[in-house]
């Protein structure tokens, strides 16, 4: 039993090594109910990374139906970028929040 | 001058709101501990009003809008309360949180009376015009009347937030329609 537990992080480092090696993180804030940077570019298959500083809960929810992702007070969240294209996104609970991700292929 | 300007021009608009005006008038700006209480006062009957509308309302989505609204003006009267203890400031009680209570239980007793899809419709009507009401106080009085700066950034940030919770509640009253 216990070797299969050992296999367990083997197979991490294989599931990590899939994703395409120019795929990079990208991290967003949400901090005093402002979304920084408002605007970012970044390319099909990186992660971003929402980071929620606030005490209240916010979501990055994409117009498009791309992703909707909820961010628990001082939480964070992340998606993967599948699909090229210019995405709004902004938060469900106070709509003032808006930002925007361009997606290159 | 430029203060005397819009200080002017800030009673013009608090002449045209109901409530908060009285007591508060340009001449004698609200302490912070006036202003703290007016803040923690604001986010108390938004709580009471989100939880008359759990129990009543209909809508899901309404429901669930309430319960935004519960746990935000939670959190900020939370920091509030943090802070006042921080600055060692007793909120203290004034005419425009007495007239923000009472115009707020006549509310509750008036919406008490709904039901159904009638009782949606007015409690988010009252949300919309309730959160435009407390922006406009902020704004205009006090967020400028505000002494301590950590307190002028916590009304600024309660500010984005109620700011939000109009946006939000303008979205829910035209998905009602």
């Amino acid at each position: 039993m216990p070797g299969r537990l050992f296999l367990l992080p083997v197979a991490l480092v294989f599931a990590a090594m899939v994703v395409p090696a120019h795929a990079a993180t990208i991290e967003i804030t949400m901090e005093n109910l402002v979304i920084a940077p408002a605007e970012i570019s970044a390319k099909v298959g990186d992660t971003i990374t929402w980071i929620n500083k606030d005490v209240f809960a916010h979501t990055a929810t994409a117009r498009n139906g791309d992703f909707d992702a909820t961010l628990p007070p001082k939480k964070s969240a992340t998606s993967v970028l599948k699909k090229a294209g210019t995405v709004e996104y902004y938060c469900r609970y106070h709509p003032n929040m808006k930002a925007t991700l361009k997606v290159e292929p | 001058m430029f203060t005397r300007r819009s200080a002017a021009i800030a009673a013009a608009i608090l002449l045209s709101s109901p409530a908060l005006l009285q007591g508060a008038g340009a001449a004698d700006k609200p302490t912070d501990a006036q202003i703290a209480h007016i803040a923690y006062t604001a986010g108390v009957i938004d709580i009471n009003a989100a939880k008359q509308a759990q129990k009543k309302a209909k809508s899901k989505d309404v429901k669930a809008f309430a319960e935004d609204m519960l746990r935000d003006h939670e959190a900020v009267n939370k920091q509030a309360l943090a802070l006042v203890k921080k600055l060692n400031v007793t909120p203290e009680d004034n005419d425009t949180s007495k007239a923000l209570s009472k115009q707020a239980s006549d509310k509750l007793a008036e919406l008490d009376k709904l039901s159904g899809a009638a009782f949606d419709k007015a409690y988010v009507a009252n949300e919309v015009a309730y959160h435009k009401q407390v922006n406009g106080a902020l704004e205009t009085q006090l967020i400028p009347s505000a002494g301590n700066a950590e307190l002028k950034s916590l009304l600024q940030t309660g500010l984005k937030i109620f700011q939000g919770h109009q946006q939000h509640a303008e979205h829910v009253a035209a998905d009602l329609k």
